[in-house]
């Protein structure tokens, strides 16, 4: 039975991430059941920064395209979100919007990618940043449909009756609107980062790995290059328009101001922070990012800087880390630790296992 | 037909602010293979010490020097210091690191010179010149603009063409290896052309700010539309960045005079993709095409 058990954790990575994603539900339960309605709110904002930053790291870290205009993608998603829940009439149910807003993500997406494929390093750099640019322009053009500077505002339907019943069930408590949002974020983020997670592990991710390292001899053994970079650019968008929806969502607007090319190159910073090509490296530069902001401006604050200044030192710190990142651990945060444990494996014998899972 | 004339005359002017910020992109990428996407808040910089000095009582022309200079030292020292490291390796790391430094030197501007919006003088008129009984949108300014970009080009090609160091410089930036077995201090031609670049970009960020608002995020798309011109002329060459600037300032122009201003960054976007797509080379590629 033992046997049985390690042969399915060795050999089925769906039943490993199956159990990996049950685990985090429990672990998001207690802690949001846990923390105060503030904190949640933030955690809500952790969990779209970091589905996007999850999809961001498919592209960049498994594919080595680099994107700067994911903030941009979000946005799409952010508006499918808002013109489906004008008001607390709108009878849509959250999954379908969430489904529409990955939907119409998707279709920007592969056009941008299919334009991508094309390029190389900063000429890809270049044309996404003109995206990232591009994008509040059209919400300003289309004043009428989807308002302007002062954008969409997002009305979120009622908790359904049975999702009130479960949640007092459960947890024994009453379930309020920003938790319940936070709930959700956080559930999205854990279906989209088991299905990432799976995709880097199969026949698909190992394609994309390929394309990264050698395009020569990928496209020798037969694959495709145009296919891999544009599927890799839609799986990332279809986690960026989620992540856009979860956006509308926590702060009830889409608003071109919030998908400015700050977003994009904070959402790269994320991914670099964590390091390039690690899911769990995402989601702690999501909480690095929507953490580190209050403790920096505190620190400012306590110094002597006005709130407005102080604010503006957040990103002056992750600008930072970012250059020290690529000057001192190009692996990023997860991936120099990994490297750490792996010297020090090599370096003590008695610890080295036979069975070496290649990673 | 009044309003065809002022558009054009308006778009050549940004155009020819363009230019200077995509001669100022190819020179970099012309040397060390990077394209400097931090160029912009470096001009947003330098253009702020310029407002410092000219907030303090002096004049608008020893602002302007101040910029340029700010502009040629922190040049020389981002290369020295961040960009060195990564010359030459993989090309991603050398994007992040650029985008790292766009978002250092913008959280540094707006912790010291705070995030509103502050206006900037203009050392000319900014009345249209009278022409006959109609007002034409080229003002002094406009006039300053374009010369002072001529005269930084003219520089430019005296300074490679005619002169020694011109000469070291070109021969770093064509073949490191060779250049430095003919003598030539390689590092320090790329530390002079990251300088010199800063100094072009700095100048375009003057001239973006005279007469009008600046405040820390003020260039940052013109980052956007100098890349697009320097990719028009093909990145590698300085006439095709001038060139491919002023096109690119009449196409926007025009977006923004007949269809709206607030479709010109997605015009800029689509003219990128069409050029990349159609001439990945540039429109003036004439040798086999560059994979890009």
């Amino acid at each position: 039975m033992r046997e049985r058990i390690s042969g399915l954790w060795q050999h089925s990575t769906l039943a490993r991430h199956l159990i990996g994603a049950g685990a985090a539900l429990l672990v998001v339960i207690a802690v949001m059941e846990s923390v105060s309605e503030f904190r949640s709110i933030q955690l809500a904002s952790m969990a779209y920064l970091g589905i996007a930053a999850g999809g961001l790291t498919v592209l960049t870290g498994l594919n080595g395209q680099i994107s700067l205009g994911h903030g941009a993608l979000m946005a799409f998603g952010a508006y499918t979100a808002a013109l489906l829940l004008p008001d607390r009439e709108s009878s849509t149910p959250l999954v379908l919007v969430i489904i529409a807003a990955v939907l119409v993500t998707l279709v920007v997406g592969i056009a941008v990618g299919v334009a991508a494929a094309r390029l190389h390093g900063p000429y890809l750099a270049g044309a996404t940043l003109a995206l990232a640019v591009a994008v509040p322009g059209i919400a300003l053009f289309f004043k009428e449909t989807l308002g302007g500077e002062q954008g969409l505002r997002v009305v979120m339907p009622d908790i359904p009756e049975w999702v009130l019943n479960t949640a007092f069930f459960v947890t024994g408590s009453e379930l309020s609107r920003s938790r319940y949002v936070a709930y959700i974020a956080w559930l999205t983020l854990i279906v989209v980062f088991t299905l990432l997670a799976n995709l880097a592990r199969s026949r698909v991710g190992r394609r994309w790995r390929a394309v990264r390292d050698d395009e020569v001899s990928a496209e020798l053994a037969g694959i495709d290059l145009g296919r891999a970079r544009v599927s890799a650019f839609m799986v990332s968008a279809a986690a960026a328009g989620a992540a856009g929806a979860m956006l509308a969502f926590t702060v009830k607007l889409a608003a071109p101001s919030a998908f400015s090319l700050t977003l994009s190159l904070t959402l790269l910073a994320a991914v670099v922070l964590g390091g390039l090509g690690s899911l769990t490296g995402a989601l702690i530069g999501a909480a690095l990012l929507t953490f580190l902001p209050g403790v920096v401006t505190d620190i400012g604050v306590g110094s002597g800087l006005s709130d407005i200044r102080a604010a503006e030192l957040a990103p002056l710190v992750y600008g930072l880390v970012m250059v020290a990142v690529i000057l001192v651990a190009p692996a990023g945060i997860v991936g120099s630790l990994r490297g750490l444990i792996a010297r020090s494996r090599k370096t003590n014998p008695l610890t080295t296992t036979s069975k070496g899972t290649s990673s | 037909m009044q309003q065809f004339i002022n558009t054009a005359l308006g778009g050549l002017t940004l155009g020819m602010v363009y230019a200077a910020f995509a001669l100022a992109l190819v020179l970099i990428w012309r040397s060390t293979r990077i394209v400097n996407f931090a160029q912009a808040p470096m001009a947003m910089m330098t253009t702020f010490v310029a407002l410092v000095v000219i907030d303090a009582g002096y004049s608008y022309w020893l602002g302007f020097a101040a910029a340029l200079v700010s502009g040629l030292v922190l040049g020389a020292v981002l290369e020295r210091v961040v960009v060195r490291p990564v010359e030459g390796k993989a090309e991603i790391n050398a994007v992040i690191l650029t985008l790292g430094l766009f978002i250092v030197i913008h959280g540094l501007a707006a912790v010291i010179f705070g995030n509103r919006y502050r206006s900037f003088p203009a050392p000319f008129g900014l009345r249209g010149i009278k022409v006959g009984d109609s007002t034409i949108a080229l003002n002094g300014f406009g006039i300053f603009t374009i010369v002072s970009v001529l005269i930084v080009m003219a520089l430019l090609v005296a300074l490679f063409r005619f002169t020694d160091l011109g000469l070291r410089m070109r021969a770093s930036a064509f073949n490191q290896e060779v250049a430095r077995l003919l003598g030539v201090r390689v590092g320090q031609m790329l530390t002079l052309g990251w300088a010199l670049a800063a100094l072009v970009g700095s100048l375009a960020g003057l001239l973006i700010a005279g007469g009008s608002l600046v405040h820390p995020g003020f260039m940052d798309s013109v980052v956007v539309y100098g890349f697009v011109a320097a990719v028009l002329g093909g990145l590698d060459s300085p006439l095709g960045a001038v060139v491919g600037g002023l096109l690119l300032g009449l196409s926007l122009s025009f977006v923004s005079g007949y269809v709206g201003s607030q479709l010109v960054a997605l015009a800029a976007l689509v003219i990128l993709m069409l050029v990349l797509t159609l001439r990945p080379g540039g429109i003036f590629a004439q040798t086999a095409e560059r994979r890009v």
